[in-house]
């Protein structure tokens, strides 16, 4: 038997095993559990299911419209406080950068507590506007993640592409239009990835806020409360694909991620 | 002009943001049980917190896990990287991918899924905690994996050859050469994982045992329950770790003003 030497490259063969074991075999036991039934049948019951029960089809819908309304509201909140805070001079810009960044590491359980608490004085019976509710509690939750993405880009462009814009005559509205906020755009969507899932998966939020809807989070957890793994499995594998055609269509910009990346 | 209306505008957001946290602290100093009521002056909250065993308990466990998860993330995915870096491409783009998987999936999916692995299909208890530390080493490891990479990049690797050549085995010139230098790449995805973990709600639920809870499912089943005791705890819980963040992010950015940069990104 050879002798074991020390490299560089075997430290890499735990965390390689462990990724496999507990990353990659679960998501396959989760595909194998979708298609299966109670006695280990093969079944396309819960896909067809799915896409047949107007209940699960109205919570997919409600998901999309609530994601996409949610993402809107925070990058038409991010943008301008990004763009504020990179192009300007004060000097107490990175305080203030802080102070957006900072909600990111409290609990998000006890700021999402103190909202419920404020939006039940403002508006009573909290359960008449769940859309708005819902829209209100994850802009709050997430609008930090999209702030810094944004800010990171804008203030890592070139200052000269925007003075040479100037010099050649553009104002500043057409500078933004053409120079600064397509160079922006891998900001935008690192942002955005960080927001959009989220906002159809985070189920607590919700549930806090006594909302009674349901997103596809939602029917994870209460299969996951019935004891259906198949069912859930299902969904989770349907919620699975929606990740990958996201992270598809955003080219899925590696490294460029903030979920915490946030360590300023 | 539109200098005031910028600064109004941040001024706003910033108020959406902190308001409800400031008057959930104005309200920790009171006997109100409801958020509008005005009542006297009281430090019952924080007698409640720091004395029921059972939120204590919560609390020492949160931490507990957050730290024991941290530090198993920061060992698998620091070694993980430095594994990744040095071995062939084809090998790189494959952890590099599965590292992504985590990263860009929903916590429901991971937490449901390893829970179906774990619990259903191989019969692990919850009890034995298993699951639940699993869980958050899949949450945190890929983010020390992240922030651990960049570092190994920038490094030169001369200075090892070097170590090599000077007749330093491997192992050594590991621990004295390369890992001082990625250091604060390292020191930074543990703080990351720490606040991943402490933060996490899902994965914990779906692969904790059934009598222990984590400060966010504690409180998420609190909001659920009636006890108005444990409810106006919790905004003392709310205020006290808003300090500790205040306090921390203040530290951070005095040293990092001390040392003369602007940002302090990791």
């Amino acid at each position: 038997m050879r002798k074991f030497s020390f490299s560089r490259k075997s430290l890499g063969v735990p965390y390689a095993l462990f990724l496999f074991v507990f990353v990659i075999a679960p998501l396959l036991v989760l595909f194998y559990y979708a298609f299966t039934d109670g006695q280990g049948q093969f079944t396309i019951a819960n896909l067809t299911g799915f896409f047949t029960n107007p209940n699960t089809l109205g919570t997919l819908c409600y998901s999309f419209a609530l994601a996409i309304v949610t993402t809107a509201v925070c990058l038409l909140l991010a943008y301008p406080i990004a763009y504020i805070l990179a192009f300007s001079n004060i000097k107490s810009k990175s305080v203030i950068l802080m102070l957006f960044v900072m909600p990111m590491w409290i609990n998000f359980s006890l700021r999402i507590t103190a909202l419920k608490e404020v939006l039940t004085v403002l508006e009573g019976n909290l359960a008449m506007h769940p859309f708005l509710n819902a829209v209100i509690g994850m802009t709050y939750d997430f609008l930090p993640f999209m702030i810094l993405p944004i800010y990171t880009t804008i203030s890592r462009l070139d200052k000269a592409l925007r003075e040479a814009a100037m010099d050649l005559g553009a104002n500043e509205f057409e500078t933004f239009l053409k120079i600064t906020l397509p160079l922006s755009v891998p900001g935008i969507i690192s942002g955005v990835s960080m927001v959009f899932l989220p906002a159809m998966t985070n189920y607590v939020v919700l549930d806090m806020l006594y909302n009674s809807t349901y997103i596809m989070g939602s029917l994870i957890g209460s299969y996951f409360a019935a004891y259906n793994w198949h069912g859930g499995s299902m969904i989770a594998l349907i919620l699975l694909g929606i990740i990958c055609l996201f992270t598809l269509l955003t080219g899925g910009s590696e490294e460029e991620n903030t979920r915490g990346g946030a360590l300023l | 002009m539109r200098k005031y209306i910028k600064g109004m505008f941040l001024g706003l957001v910033l108020l959406f943001l902190y308001l409800p946290i400031f008057i959930l602290a104005v309200y920790s100093f009171t006997d109100a049980t409801n958020i509008g009521a005005i009542r006297g002056f009281s430090l019952h909250n924080y007698v409640t917190l720091f004395t029921t065993p059972e939120l204590l308990g919560m609390i020492g466990g949160t931490i507990l896990l957050a730290l024991g998860a941290a530090f198993l993330a920061t060992l698998l995915g620091t070694m993980g990287a430095i594994g990744a870096f040095y071995s062939k491409k084809k090998t790189t783009k494959v952890i590099s991918t599965m590292n992504q998987v985590p990263v860009v999936n929903a916590d429901v999916v991971t937490g449901f899924s390893l829970c179906i692995l774990l619990v259903v299909v191989l019969g692990v208890s919850k009890d034995t905690f298993v699951p639940l530390v699993v869980g958050h080493v899949i949450l945190c490891a890929p983010f020390v994996y992240l922030s651990v990479m960049p570092k190994i990049r920038q490094m030169d690797p001369s200075i090892y050859e070097a170590a090599l050549d000077l007749g330093a085995t491997p192992f050594v010139a590991l621990i004295q050469i390369v890992i001082p230098q990625i250091l604060p790449g390292i020191i930074s995805g543990f703080a990351l994982a720490v606040t991943l973990s402490l933060d996490d709600y899902f994965v914990a639920t779906y692969t904790k045992p059934a009598t222990f809870d984590t400060i966010s499912t504690y409180v998420v089943n609190a909001t659920k329950g009636a006890q108005t005791t444990i409810k106006t705890a919790l905004w003392a819980l709310s205020t006290v770790i808003f300090l500790i963040v205040l306090v921390l992010v203040a530290v951070m950015n005095l040293r990092a003003n001390k040392n003369g940069s602007e940002r302090v990104d990791a």
